[in-house]
Parts: C-alpha cells; structure tokens; sequence
C-alpha cells in the first residue's frame, strides 16, 4: 500500500513539467540553432569574395584592402559615440538614482527610456537635416583653433556631415541603452555598504565613489558592451547622416565609412562578386560583435573575486 | 578621545509619525552603554540620531537636541558629514566592501575627504586598528584577500577596525552581533570592554545577558502599543537595572515576563 502510494504517478502534474521543460529546451537549441545558422550563412555566401583575385572586388586590390578602412570607420564612430555617451549616461543614471527627488527620478527615468524608442531612421533624418547644419560652424573653430591635432584637421566639412556628427548622433541612441542598464544597476547596490560608507564620514559622491561604482563596475560595463553593440551595427542613422568617402584621420572632414552603412547602401544594387564582398563584410562586423562581447566578459570575470558575489 | 552625549527632549518622526517621544539621556564618555527593549521601540531608531545616520531614510527628522560635548550636533550650519567621522557605527550585519581588500577597509574611512597618507603611516594605522579589533593576528597574511572572504564574526570584527581606524569620539553599534555564532558574539564582547578605555561605547542588543555583561549603564525602551511611539522608560547603573529597577516595565521586561 505505501510503496504504490509512493511510486504512483499524479498525470497532470508530471505532463506540465515535461512540457515546460521540454518548451525551455527547445527554446535554449532555437537560440543556438539561429546563430550558428547566420555564421554558416555568412562564411558560405562570403568564401567567394574571400578567395577572388584581387581586381575582382571593389578597389581592385583584394578583400582586406577594400575592407580595413571601413572596419576603422565602424570603430571610430563606435568609439566617439561611446565616449561621449558613457559618462553622460552614467551622469543622468546616477542622478536618477541616487540625487533626485522621487518624483522627478521617476519623470526622468522615463524620458530616458522614451529615447530608446524613437526609430532609428528619425534619429538618421535629424542628424542629416539640423544636428549636421548646426554644428558645421563649431567644426570651423575646432579645424581654426585645434587643427594642429590630426583628427581637427581642417578643411572642416561645410555641411556637417562628418564621422564627428554621426558619432554624435549614435551617442544619443545608446545613451539610453546605457543610463537604463546602469540606473538599474545603481539601484541595486546594497544599502549596507552605502551606509557603511555613510557612517564612517563619506559625501554623497564618496559613498557613491566607495560603495556603489565598485558594486556597479561589471554592469557598467555590460551596460557599454550592450550600447557598443547598437552603435557598431547601427545602419540608418549613419547612412543617413555621414556623407561616406575614403579612410581620414580628421574627424570634421567628410569621409570615412561604417560597416553597416556601406552594406545598407550598396546592397540593393549588388550582384555576383559584389554580394559576396558585402556579406564578407558583414561576417567581419560579426566577429567584432563577438570578440567585443568576449572581452567584456572576460573583463568582468577577472575581478570576480573583489565582486560583491561572494 | 572620546566624548560625553547629552539627548535633550528628543522626538523622532518618520514623515508625520512619531517614531520616539521625548527622550533624554545622558551617555557619560569612557563607558559602555546599552539600549535594551522589544523589537519596533524604537532604540534602534534612536541610536541612528546620535549621529544622523537616520538621514538616509527618507522623511526622517527629528526635533530636539544632541549635544557632544556641548556641540549640539543639529545645530545650524552642521555638517552631517563632520558628525558621522566623529561619531561611527557599527552596523547589525558585518559590511565590509567587498570591492576592497581588508587593507583598504580598514583606511576606507581615513582616505576620505582627499587626506593624503604616506604608505609607512597606512601601515601602522592598519596593524594599529586590526589590533584595536583584536584581528591581526587572524589576518596579518592577507591583508590584500577581499574582506568579504573572512568568518562573519572576522567581517564584524573588520568593520570595527575600520570604525576607530578614523579615531571618533563614540562608537555606536547596532546589534553588532545579532547575526554572529556565540564564539563570534564572546570576542566581539572582549572587545567592547577593551574599546571603553578609549572610546565611548553605545550599544543596541536583544540580549539581555549581552548587556548585562557589557554595559555600565542600561536603558530600557518600551512602547505602548502598536503605532504609539516608542519611550524611555528608565535608565540607570546595569547591576540597577537588572537586579533592582524602579519601573515595574522594567522589572518584567528583563525578568522575561514581558507582554
């Protein structure tokens, strides 16, 4: 009686957790069977491009000609859009979530996120038709007063249309990416240590410098990895607004040309050898992506030991 | 290097709560005091005034005086700040940083506000203290391992260090070892005896033999009912206050037949 009892089956029970289980793990091999998918898409359809004579690809001088200057280019407007946002973004999270009053942190927390919902083309649009006419003029003065610095180099661009301005512009679109990820982050720093902080003498900024920035750091950089991974593939925005050339130092003359953009600009008129060059492009952007994200994780793992994991 | 606290007719609020009524008190330096009392009466609540640690919480304010040697600690143009490095805590739950190492715990404090250190005075500060918290010998092989490695009584022990590394007047401790196993809790006790030869000493527990065994002075708290505000209800000599109080709250309260 007691050993059926303990070695009989309730039916329903058991079915939710098959199915459930069942569901996730499919779920988890979707994910895994879509990306290895795109990579075997992306190594097949770029081989042609990769083994063709040089004359035969755009620029007549083989694949890693065509392609070094434009992975520059993707990385400098990745690099001027980080720098300008991350402090920005780390300024506005902390503001929300440990100076503001309640009231306005919510107010504003919310404004933020309203940033990451504007699409992408309409952030393109206002760069390319004000953002570039309105800041051309403060081009002139860098390229006058700082041209001795290779990247103000003059003659400054008079549209505006530089890699400056599209990096400025991909700023504005991780920034929220970045300020929400870190607000959340911030919030969660535990209050032990901030009046641990608190109780021995420390400001504001100190307790935050002390107890919540350390607590902070890999999701901070989580928070980065996540807004570099938008401004490296980002596409209209920057196709819209860079006005697109050979590789230059200078940052305020036009030139210069992203990964994505040159994909989304020339693709629609694309056709043999030219296809294949521009899906070789796009596998390199992808294992920027990928190595970008190993070296955030691997940046985070080393000082797990000084986390507050443990 | 330590100082007396006189508490004159302080009230606590939370928003339009009143939290604590009307308290007075006089904590005579170079001692140890104790504040006993149920849960929720608000001695926990006090001693967050002593030095505006309840400032954290949003809405708290309290009206009344606390006086430092005099200083009224509320007065205008005081600097929270300036009274928090004069007055340190020690808090219920050990909280080193866990970013740090306990090297830099323990100068966490001193290295606020810019104060420059030369690397010789950090190390004689450092053994100093993490000898003043009876630490040293458990931790002098590592002090560059994260703090967050070490026993829980080690992290109380570790923040103490950390408290008097910034010479303050007073220590104030929260029930420091409320969440400590009894070998923890009897060195963490050794401590607070030695510490009362420097510093003054206020001590929140739950536990009466805690302070009955630590403590020169005792006061008890009560409060009246739920949502009433919490009071002193008496404050005397220890061995008074457990072997002979005035008040007959008292008198149930630490012979256990409270309530």
């Amino acid at each position: 009686m007691t050993a059926t009892s303990l070695t009989s089956t309730q039916g329903a029970g058991r079915t939710g957790d098959k199915v459930f289980s069942g569901a996730t793990l499919a779920a988890g091999c979707l994910i895994l069977a879509v990306l290895f998918g795109v990579a075997l898409f992306l190594v097949v359809q770029a081989i042609p491009a990769l083994t063709a004579p040089a004359d035969k690809i755009q620029g007549g001088q083989g694949f890693f000609a065509y392609i070094w200057p434009i992975v520059v280019g993707t990385l400098i407007a990745a690099v001027i859009a980080l720098v300008i946002a991350t402090p920005i973004a780390i300024g506005v999270a902390l503001f929300i979530s440990h100076f503001a009053p309640r009231g306005l942190a919510s107010g504003l927390g919310y404004v933020v996120d309203l940033l990451a919902a504007i699409p992408s083309v309409v952030y393109g649009a206002w760069g390319a038709a004000f953002l570039a006419r309105e800041i051309s003029p403060a081009y002139g003065w860098l390229a006058g007063n700082m041209g001795w610095l290779p990247i103000f180099e003059g003659p400054a661009s008079a549209t505006g249309k530089t890699i400056l301005t599209a990096g400025i512009v991909l700023a504005v679109m991780v920034l929220p990416i970045i300020t929400s990820l870190s607000r959340e982050i911030f919030l969660q720093a535990p209050k032990l240590h901030e009046e641990a902080a608190l109780a021995l003498g420390a400001t504001r900024w100190e307790m935050i410098k002390m107890a919540v920035l350390p607590f902070a750091r890999p999701g901070i950089i989580s928070a980065v990895m996540l807004g570099l991974g938008r401004a490296l593939g980002e596409t209209m925005a920057v196709a819209l607004v860079l006005s697109s050339g050979a590789l230059t130092a200078s940052l305020i003359q036009s030139g210069n040309q992203t990964i994505a953009a040159e994909i989304a600009l020339n693709f629609p008129e694309a056709s043999g050898i030219k296809v294949s060059t521009l899906i070789a492009a796009g596998l390199v952007l992808f294992v920027i992506t990928l190595a970008v994200n190993m070296i955030a994780r691997w940046v985070i793992t080393r000082h797990k030991e000084f986390s507050g994991a443990n | 290097m330590s100082k007396r606290i006189d508490v004159k007719d302080l009230n606590v609020y939370y928003g339009d709560f009143l939290a604590v009524e009307d308290v007075s008190i006089n904590i005579e330096a170079k001692s140890v005091t104790a504040f006993i009392g149920p849960s929720g009466c608000g001695k926990s609540t006090f001693l967050r005034t002593l030095n505006r640690m309840h400032e954290v919480i949003p809405g708290a304010r309290v009206e009344g005086e606390v006086l430092l040697d005099g200083d009224n600690l509320y007065g205008p143009g005081v600097d929270p700040v300036t009274v928090r490095s004069q007055i340190g805590m020690v808090f219920q739950r050990p909280n080193p940083f866990p970013t740090m190492s306990i090297r830099d715990n323990v100068l966490a404090g001193v290295k606020l506000n810019n104060k420059k250190i030369s690397k010789g005075e950090a190390d004689v500060l450092v053994e100093r203290s993490l000898k003043g918290a009876n630490l040293w010998n458990e931790v002098k092989d590592r002090l560059d391992k994260p703090g967050s490695g070490l026993s829980g009584g080690q992290q109380q022990r570790l923040c103490i260090a950390r408290a008097i590394a910034v010479e303050p007047q007073v220590i104030l401790m929260d029930e420091p070892c409320s969440a400590l196993d009894p070998i923890s809790t009897l060195a963490i006790e050794d401590l607070i005896n030695e510490l009362k030869d420097q510093y003054t000493v206020v001590i929140v527990t739950h536990n009466m033999q805690q302070a009955a065994r630590v403590s020169d002075k005792t006061a008890f708290f009560n409060i009246a009912g739920t949502g009433k505000p919490g009071k002193l209800i008496e404050y005397g000599d220890t061995h008074t206050i457990f072997s002979n109080p005035v008040q007959k709250a008292t008198e149930d309260y630490v012979s256990g037949r409270f309530g």
